[in-house]
């Protein structure tokens, strides 16, 4: 049942082949056998699992189900589910049980999908590798002695181990897309605004997006039209309206114009991952799409405008984990002072001090100007390089990544692993919607075509997706000992 | 060497919305800690904020009534500092783009010299809890119930010249935050909450001294007590040779002593930056205008028609519209008893008298204005003297019902029958004959003090019943015929 797609499975559940509980039962015993590998969720609610599964099959039998009544999923540990530890990767929270749902969380469950358990992260998101998670790192289930890419590495490699049928993520700068593309999945970053951040745990809030992270396009467009939509509590939310993305799925796309940034095939990228993105943008063409090299002329700014910016945003919204109310607290604190400075300096690790420490100095007095206001200015650059972009193509076409999983440990310069992000961050910045997309494979590991969209652009990028995903079998690869 | 006194204020106004600015928790005042504190209050970890559209409403409407300019697009920012009853580790707040720009508003002094303070702008944002230092063993309790309570920061020039001028100006903003109705005006909860910025310099001199912030002081009095001593003391630093330092000061008002909290060099660096999980809040042209439309009665258009529709003197009118609530108060009462003039001096007399010695405020004085209303009725028609009047407002005061009950239960009609009224005055007369030659052999003014000696008897006769009016009308007709 487990190398099935959502779309095959919520069939399968229809026509009774089985039912949510067995297959809830089948993921939570795969998670049992083979997550000690991977080590992709932080927290597994078997119970709860199981309840709501046999809710969905109740549901099913009265006729009553939801889109994806009896899907079995998983949560990033980022979003805030009620009565159920969020962690965010951090020893922070490590004893925080939420009392809340986030709204991806309520609008999944509406919508019937069962929720497996909460799935490993860099801490607060904060990572390219995984490998900054309070509970240790994810292997990459094609190759476990490298990385699954973060931050979303658990739930990459949880679907792409099998371990659900679909997870959401988050993607601040890539956390979506990278990860998706060094495990071999499908993941989309939709339009900022366009999923509510209401109960995901913040790290920089003008950039942050909550996405599905699945096996194919098409259970991507299943997520989204449940994960999509105004919410009242998200004042960045918006309103436009939501389409039913599967409708459009399989469409043709002769005529598309696809643009090729000539700052995304420069020097850095790996030739391997060249020559496969080179070969899937040529499938693209077979489908009837037309291809032109454009510029973005401010790419190269993207990497330092992201680290002012994120970690500016990072910094406050990282102030409310003081030890007071909820979280870590320092044993027997002196006083006030000792509070603060102990609990965090015990609560948070490296990289996520590492951040709050730029971010506090680029927003300090003296410092303003020169920093966050001229990164603001640099992001409107960007922004303004995509819209001139879109005013000739439809979508823009590169790679996710320069390069392959990286070997754990391999990178510990902080500024080399922010270049691993070249190509997704500025994406972010303009807060426009891309998707990646399985397209092969360098040095034995998965890599990632990034199609990026034009604004609300997701029904248009998921049917891409799907056309390329009829067109090629590189999403049903799987690795090595998933069985 | 005369010195001359620089003051400009920094006014905290809780807004009387229901709930908070960013959440939907209630802002009501006195409940038990942390039962109107939401998710969002407590800063629990993916919460967010969403704008109360009340809270902007009551910001433009102060906005429009000191004829300033409505900003079209304002914008929230983060106030970064650490402090344990500040759950988010930042305030959201407005910088550089407040909601309301610059205004002004004009004020009598007590001589009747109006001036004018001009308000450099207003901005709104979110109050936050408190943190309570007793009854926790050498820890500190926080209570966040009024965390996110709505506020707008009104920031005067440096335009008030004394503690006199400051007061008055305070007084006349309380007056126009509660006549618009966004902002209760109890500041002995404090709904309004002042910070005084005060410098001296020599007098002709045009640079501006140091000057020092005094926070919260939430009456009008400690506002200028804590003033008189702050210049004061300035003074003496300066003439013993001293240089005053720019600082924090707290100001405790039952202790009457001041104490320095921060000097400028320990003052943070809030690192603002705008906030982004909140848009830059857009108003349009038409928003304003309909809010425009229905402002409430200002205090100065309010006093106007104090004089017009109640021939009031200007005098009278002004205490009256000093405050929306005492307004109220006036015209349910005048209303009710049907007689302006007595409703004023009730009100301006006994009662702001007892409110003053006792604390209170006109919203709660234990004298409601139909009950004060009843008791001016049976003034007027003549069932109670205004001696017994005093008595009945006091037995009101303390709770015993309204005035007809209270007359009723302790027997106090007046006695206005003249039949039986002539009947007490002839016993009396009849039993002082001795007086009463004397009387009629005396001159005016040893007259007086026999006609007090008569009534004194006839009142005690008629255990103090009996009009008091008509014993002297028909005294003086039997003595002087």
């Amino acid at each position: 049942m487990h190398e099935l797609t959502i779309a095959q499975q919520l069939q399968g559940l229809a026509q009774k082949d089985y039912s949510s509980e067995e297959l809830t039962l089948h993921y939570l015993a795969r998670i049992e056998r083979l997550d000690a590998r991977y080590n992709s969720y932080i927290t597994v609610e078997p119970e709860r699992a199981i309840d709501a599964a046999r809710a969905a099959d109740r549901a099913r039998a009265d006729g009553s189900a939801g889109a994806l009544a009896g899907i079995p999923i998983a949560h990033k540990d980022i979003f805030c589910t009620d009565g159920v530890k969020t962690s965010c990767g951090s020893k922070m929270l490590n004893n925080f049980i939420a009392p809340y749902d986030a709204t991806v969380v309520t609008r999944l469950a509406e919508a019937g999908a069962v929720c497996l358990g909460k799935t490993n992260m860099d801490e607060f998101a904060m990572g390219s590798s995984n490998e900054t998670s309070f509970y240790g790192p994810v292997l990459n289930p094609w190759a476990t002695d490298s990385v699954p890419g973060g931050s979303s590495g658990g739930s990459a490699a949880a679907v792409a181990a099998h371990l659900c049928a679909a997870a959401t993520g988050t993607d601040t700068g890539g956390s979506i897309r990278q990860p998706a593309a060094l495990c071999g999945i499908t993941g989309l970053k939709p339009t900022y605004g366009r999923v509510s951040r209401y109960g995901m745990i913040a790290f920089a809030s003008s950039l942050d997006q909550g996405g599905p992270m699945t096996r194919t396009a098409e259970d991507a467009a299943l997520l989204l039209n449940a994960m999509a939509g105004l919410d009242a509590r998200d004042s960045t939310s918006l309103d436009t309206p939501v389409p039913d993305y599967t409708a459009t799925l399989g469409a043709g796309i002769e005529g598309l114009r696809i643009g090729l940034p000539k700052q995304y095939f420069g020097a850095g990228l790996d030739p391997e991952i060249e020559r496969a993105v080179q070969a899937a943008i040529a499938e693209l063409e077979k489908l009837g799409a037309t291809v032109k090299e454009i510029e973005l002329p401010h790419t190269e700014l993207a990497v330092p405008c992201y680290y002012v910016i994120a970690p500016a945003e990072a910094s406050a919204n990282l102030s409310r984990f003081d030890g007071v109310r909820y979280g870590y607290r320092c044993e027997d604190p002196k006083d006030l002072f000792d509070l603060y400075t102990r609990t965090r300096a015990e609560g948070f690790g490296e990289e996520v001090k590492r951040r709050i420490l730029v971010g506090t100095y680029a927003l300090s007095a003296g410092y303003y100007d020169a920093y966050y206001r001229k990164a603001q200015q640099v992001r409107r650059l960007i922004k303004q390089d995509f819209v001139d972009a879109f005013a000739g193509v439809d979508v823009i076409a590169g790679p996710t990544t320069p390069n392959p999983a990286f070997k754990l440990g391999a990178i510990s310069d902080p500024v080399a692993m922010y270049l691993e992000d070249i190509y997704t961050i500025a994406v972010n910045l303009a807060g426009l919607p891309a998707i990646s997309l399985p397209a092969g494979f360098a040095a034995h590991k998965p890599i990632g075509l990034q199609l990026i969209g034009n604004y609300f652009a997701e029904a248009q990028l998921l049917n891409i997706g799907h056309r390329f995903q009829q067109a090629t079998d590189w999403h049903q690869r799987t690795a090595a000992g998933i069985e | 060497m005369t010195w001359e006194t620089v003051i400009g204020l920094e006014i905290h106004t809780q807004l009387a919305t229901r709930s908070k600015i960013f959440s939907g928790a209630s802002t009501a005042f006195g409940a038990e800690p942390n039962t109107q504190a939401s998710a969002v209050d407590l800063a629990l970890p993916g919460t967010l904020p969403v704008l109360n559209e009340q809270a902007l409403r009551y910001a433009i409407m102060f906005g429009l009534a000191i004829d300033a300019p409505i900003n079209p697009l304002s914008v929230f920012e983060r106030k970064n500092y650490f402090y344990p009853d500040l759950p988010k580790g930042y305030q959201t707040t407005q910088l550089a783009e407040p909601i309301v720009g610059a205004g002004h508003v004009e004020f009598a002094l007590a001589d009747g010299t109006v001036k004018t303070v001009r308000i450099h702008h207003a901005h709104l944002e979110e109050d936050a809890g408190k943190s309570l230092h007793e009854d926790f063993h050498g820890s500190s309790g926080i209570d966040l119930n009024r965390a996110g309570t709505p506020l707008i920061e009104i920031v005067t020039e440096p335009d008030m010249r004394s503690a006199e001028e400051a007061v008055a100006f305070a007084k006349k903003l309380h007056a126009i935050v509660t006549s618009l109705g966004i902002c209760d005006g109890d500041m002995s909860q404090g709904s309004m909450r002042f910070d005084v910025n005060v410098s001296v310099r020599r007098k002709g001199e045009e640079k501006f001294g140091t000057r020092t912030e005094t926070k919260n002081l939430n009456s009008f009095r400690f506002m200028e007590e804590a003033i008189k001593q702050e210049v004061q003391r300035q003074i003496d630093v300066i003439e013993d040779g001293g240089v005053v330092v720019q600082e924090t000061r707290l100001y405790d008002g039952d202790r009457k002593i001041a104490r320095s909290m921060r000097s400028k060099e320990e003052a943070n660096d809030y690192r603002y930056f705008p906030c982004p999980d909140l848009l830059p809040v857009a108003v349009s042209a038409e928003y304003v205008a309909q809010i425009r439309a229905t402002l409430p009665e200002l205090p100065d258009a309010r006093r106007a028609r104090l004089v017009e529709q109640y021939g009031l003197g200007e005098y009278d009118a002004t205490l009256l519209s000093g405050d929306a609530a005492t307004t109220r108060y006036f015209e349910h009462c005048a209303g009710a008893c049907g007689d302006a003039k007595l409703s004023a001096n009730w009100l301006l007399g006994e009662i702001s008298a007892r409110l003053n010695s006792e604390g209170l405020d006109i919203r709660r004085c234990p004298v409601s204005a139909d009950r004060l209303a009843g008791l001016i009725a049976r003034i007027k028609d003549n069932t109670i003297s205004s001696k017994q009047a005093k008595q009945v407002f006091e037995a009101i005061w303390n709770g015993e019902g309204d005035a007809d009950t209270i007359i009723n239960a302790r027997g106090l009609k007046q006695v206005s029958d003249s039949g039986a009224i002539e009947a007490i005055v002839a016993d009396i007369v009849a039993a002082n004959p001795e007086q009463v030659e004397q009387y009629r052999a005396a001159d005016d003014n040893k007259r007086k003090k026999l006609l007090g000696f008569f009534v004194g008897q006839i009142m005690k006769a008629s255990k103090g019943q009996a009009n008091p009016g008509l014993v002297n009308e028909i005294l003086l007709s039997k003595l002087n015929g």
